[in-house]
């Protein structure tokens, strides 16, 4: 579909159902469902299977409600990359009005939901995730500071401690273990697309760290943040939430994550350009997985519980 | 070809209709099913730790 076909249907000036739904970053909003179910699982003592899948829900639509904030705000940027500019505030067929009004209702239901399905920690720590993301990160350190990835990603990680405060009304050493661990992960996922994304970015003048500072630099950074990660993914095994299956899990995928690291900090700029980046590209892919099998080991490892086999 | 846009608008208000519709319908389910839930489970009322001496 071409821009001009995207335009002519919001002059139309009837956006469909589907691209209010867009408005809340459907893939995003996937991630911050899987781990939350997971931190909301694995915490000791459990809740109302009901209550379990209302918390998810509502912690899904606040983490929905911060996209829509993040398109309002970014929709100028988001119209020069290639891969947002078909988002629906860019593309004409939302208006920016629309995703504020948008985005602030649904940040406020959701809160107060989840306060009324659970507790004030859990919808404390949801509205204080909402802030980070659309304040914090998209004001203010997107277009700042090269480091937007480093603590921007702490509103990703949040989701796995609001889902276990949602059952413990409180914090603890594995729910802080488990926002460490997508915090720490996400500054490699990240840089690693950006090493093969850079143009889109460079366009738009978002300071990534591959814009500022150069590949060389960004490859260094994805070796450091791989290193610090694989302590505190490794480390998680022998809490409450880790067992036999998740230190098995978390050490190959740590030693796989540290080799592909190491690899991507060893090539030099030119090979990594004659072969389209497929180092990086695979880095990437890996990285996905990293955190998907992570948290689907913590989530084996309580499913067993019950049973006397998961855990330690 | 006036008539087949215009049809096309009417078509994509209706969606949006039916799903501002379901989502409504949905969230009273949801509201229904918590108060359900918390009437039964017995988390309206005070802390189990305040109940336990009058329950038992």
């Amino acid at each position: 579909m071409s821009d001009a076909s995207i335009n002519s249907q919001a002059q139309g000036g009837e956006a469909g159902f589907g691209d209010y739904f867009a408005l809340l970053k459907p893939r995003v909003m996937s991630l911050v469902v899987f781990t939350a179910m997971v931190g909301l699982l694995a915490a000791p003592g459990g809740v109302h299977p009901f209550i379990a899948f209302c918390a998810v829900l509502f912690i899904a639509v606040g983490g929905g409600a911060s996209g829509a904030l993040n398109m309002w705000w970014d929709a100028d940027i988001d119209q020069v990359m290639k891969r947002t500019a078909s988002r629906p505030v860019p593309s004409g067929k939302v208006s920016g009005g629309e995703a504020l009004a948008i985005g602030v209702t649904l940040s406020v239901f959701a809160c107060v939901m989840l306060f009324l399905a659970t507790n004030i920690v859990a919808a404390g720590l949801l509205a204080f995730t909402i802030f980070f993301y659309a304040v914090i990160y998209t004001m203010w350190l997107k277009r700042w500071t090269p480091q937007n990835i480093v603590i921007g990603g702490a509103s990703g990680a949040f989701p796995p401690m609001i889902g276990w405060a949602a059952v413990t009304g409180g914090i603890s050493i594995e729910s802080v273990l488990m926002f460490l661990l997508i915090f720490m992960w996400t500054p490699p996922h990240f840089w690693a697309l950006a090493l093969f994304m850079n143009s889109d970015y460079e366009k738009a003048g978002v300071p990534m760290l591959t814009v500022t500072h150069g590949r060389r630099v960004t490859r260094n950074h994805i070796l450091v943040y791989t290193i610090l990660l694989a302590p505190i993914a490794v480390g998680a095994a022998f809490t409450s939430i880790g067992g036999p299956i998740y230190l098995t899990v978390s050490v190959v995928l740590n030693a796989l994550f540290l080799l592909g690291a190491f690899k991507l900090w060893r090539r030099p700029e030119g090979q990594a350009e004659v072969d389209k980046y497929r180092a990086e590209k695979s880095f990437f892919g890996l990285s996905l997985m990293y955190l998907f099998l992570h948290f689907g080991a913590i989530l084996a490892e309580a499913a067993l519980k019950p049973y006397g086999l998961g855990g330690w | 070809m006036a008539l087949q846009v215009e049809h096309e608008l009417h078509k994509r208000r209706a969606g949006r209709n039916i799903g501002v519709g379901i989502v409504l319908v949905a969230f009273v389910a949801i509201v229904f099913g918590m108060t359900v839930v918390k009437v039964t489970t017995g988390g309206l009322g005070p802390k189990p730790a305040q109940t336990q001496g009058a329950t038992e």
